[in-house]
């Protein structure tokens, strides 16, 4: 009789099943769409590959996109570092001063109002008089995505069990190499989530970029964005198909190394 | 015992970096901010006045000091403008959250319940539409709800409707938008309270003669208590300043204070205007920060 209160009933699935929907059905309609011949909305034009093409033929969009993918990889790819440091340090540094000032510093971002971050960091960059573009860009998501990181990594760091590492050390292992061959293998598929992470937040901020990049260096959403206030394009369709793709693809090729990072025993990541 | 000193140590090491990092390019920026508040609007470049010359020694950093004026907060407290957008910001956000609690709590709860197999799928599909643009993901909403999208002519098909019906640039487009992008934000904090829940305290309730709606009620929202603010808080905070979504959905007679913001920095070039707005809108939203602060921090120690 017990058991009964565990199963979901239909009320349930049904708050579940309309909950996805509402989720997915826009992203779905977009991806149709994007493929339509024809350049109204309303009118279905038979399936046509024309907005792609043209698409690749927009130069300023094309140089908008290489210089979002450049400022994902080099800003994720620091946020990953700086991330997981700063988790080591608050999951194993004990009380140390100063920490309520750095968990605080960490966490905040992660809610903080993007035009009050992008607003300050402008002001900085400019009282330093650093030229704007691809470094002011990559610095300013560095700031954003590493807190991201941190989370993630810590939540795993928690999660371990540390005699683990005691037992490495006691049997002669320096904490670095403790770390290194302990700690590091078993955090690592929430590393990898976390640098995947920063980099999709990095490749999907619009208010952050608005404010430190300069002129002439737009990223992908700044010039999205700029079409997108003039109205629907069925290039833009196209875009943001290829952008949801490319995502999906990054998520896919992560869950199967997580899988397969799993069967050797480990659990999986949180994210 | 000991071998735990010896890894606390260099761990405490590795924060310097990432201490550096977050003090010069998101404690300090804050200093800026402040200090621009306080400064007077001028056509230059860069365009306030005074600049502080650092290296110029104290006298000349006690002269640019007595430039500074609280002229900017005046100007907020007394134009209606600037009022209206905080308000009106600070009602969007309550309103929007509201609504997301009330349909995300049934899906998280609905989430909880699933086979433990069933629950990775389910977070996993609430999760990646996060992953996804959201900038794409409003831009979804155009195209369904503009002049001759998709609604209506779904509805003027189903002879619902006489004439197209305007939905863009109007309150309900904004409050979808913003419903539909924050609704992961909702769901994965209530669904990790709910998930977590003992179930056997349920099981007991029944036992003992309680209607399971009364369980509900005595049970499960007060323990998903913690969840509910988390999920709050993470929607609410973000909502508040938000720009894209009012700008690109709603429509442009009333602003939000994130707009506000935008336009007197891109549009009228008013630099500390523009810092003056973003000091207040901490100083409104700083309660609401610190416990959010306060309540990651407690969930990431408890492991």
């Amino acid at each position: 009789m017990a058991r009964s209160l565990h199963r979901p009933s239909a009320v349930n699935v049904a708050a579940l099943a309309l909950g996805l929907a509402f989720l997915y059905l826009p992203i779905v309609i977009l991806v149709i769409y994007s493929f339509n011949a024809s350049r109204l909305v309303t009118v279905w034009g038979g399936w046509s590959l024309k907005w792609y093409r043209e698409l690749f033929n927009d130069g300023a969009m094309l140089s908008a996109a290489w210089m979002s993918l450049r400022v994902g990889v080099a800003s994720a790819s620091a946020a990953t570092v700086l991330g997981t440091l700063a988790a080591v340090a608050l999951s194993r540094g004990g009380r140390f001063g100063g920490r309520t000032l750095f968990s605080g510093m960490l966490y905040a971002p992660l809610v903080m109002p993007e035009v009050i971050t992008g607003l300050s960091l402008l002001l900085l960059f400019v009282a330093i008089d650093a030229g704007r573009g691809f470094w002011t860009v990559t610095i300013a998501h560095t700031t954003l995505t590493m807190c991201f990181v941190t989370v993630v990594v810590q939540a795993r760091l928690n999660g371990l069990d540390r005699s683990l590492e005691e037992a490495a050390m006691d049997l002669g292992c320096s904490p670095a190499r403790a770390f290194a061959s302990v700690t590091l293998p078993l955090i690592w598929p929430s590393i990898a989530a976390g640098w995947m992470l920063a980099f999709t937040l990095s490749l999907d901020d619009l208010v952050i970029a608005s404010f430190t990049t300069g002129p002439g260096s737009s990223t992908l959403p700044i010039r999205i964005y700029s079409e997108v206030r003039l109205g629907v394009k069925p290039e833009i369709n196209a875009i943001c198909t290829l952008i949801v793709a490319f995502v999906a693809m990054v998520i896919v090729t992560a869950s199967l190394a997580s899988k397969l990072s799993n069967e050797r025993g480990e659990n999986a990541a949180p994210l | 015992m000991k071998s735990r000193r010896i890894f606390t140590r260099p761990a405490r090491i590795a924060a310097i970096a990432p201490y550096l990092w977050m003090v010069l390019f998101f404690l300090v920026p804050f200093g800026f901010v402040l200090k621009i508040s306080l400064s007077e609007t001028v056509i230059a470049q860069p365009p306030y006045l005074p600049t502080l010359d650092l290296f110029g020694g104290w006298d000349a950093l006690r002269a640019g000091l007595a430039k500074f004026s609280t002229d900017n907060f005046y100007l907020l407290a007394t134009d209606d403008i600037y009022i209206f957008s905080y308000l009106r910001s600070l009602t969007v956000a309550l309103v929007s959250t509201a609504i997301l609690l009330v349909i995300g709590y049934p899906v998280a709860y609905a989430m909880a319940r699933l086979p433990q197999r069933w629950q990775g799928i389910a977070m996993m599909l609430v999760v990646v539409p996060f992953w996804t643009s959201f900038l794409i993901r409003i831009y979804a909403w155009i195209n369904i709800l503009q002049h001759d999208g998709l609604l209506n002519s779904l509805l003027l098909a189903l002879h619902v409707i006489e004439r197209p019906v305007p939905w863009l640039s109007t309150d309900s487009a904004m409050y979808l938008g913003i419903v539909y992008s924050y609704f992961p934000f909702m769901i994965l904090p209530l669904f990790a309270t709910l998930s977590k829940m003992d179930s056997s305290l349920l099981e007991a309730a029944a036992d003992l003669g309680c209607s399971r709606l009364k369980a509900f009620w005595l049970i499960t929202v007060p323990l998903s208590l913690p969840g509910v603010a988390a999920g709050a808080l993470l929607c609410f905070i973000p909502i508040a300043g938000e720009f894209v979504i009012p700008d690109l959905l709603a429509g442009s007679d009333r602003m939000m204070i994130g707009q506000t913001l935008w336009l007197e920095f891109f549009t009228n070039r008013d630099w500390p205007v523009a810092s003056t707005i973003a000091v207040v809108l901490l100083v409104l939203l700083l309660a609401p920060l610190l416990v959010y602060e306060h309540i990651q921090r407690k969930q990431l120690e408890q492991g």
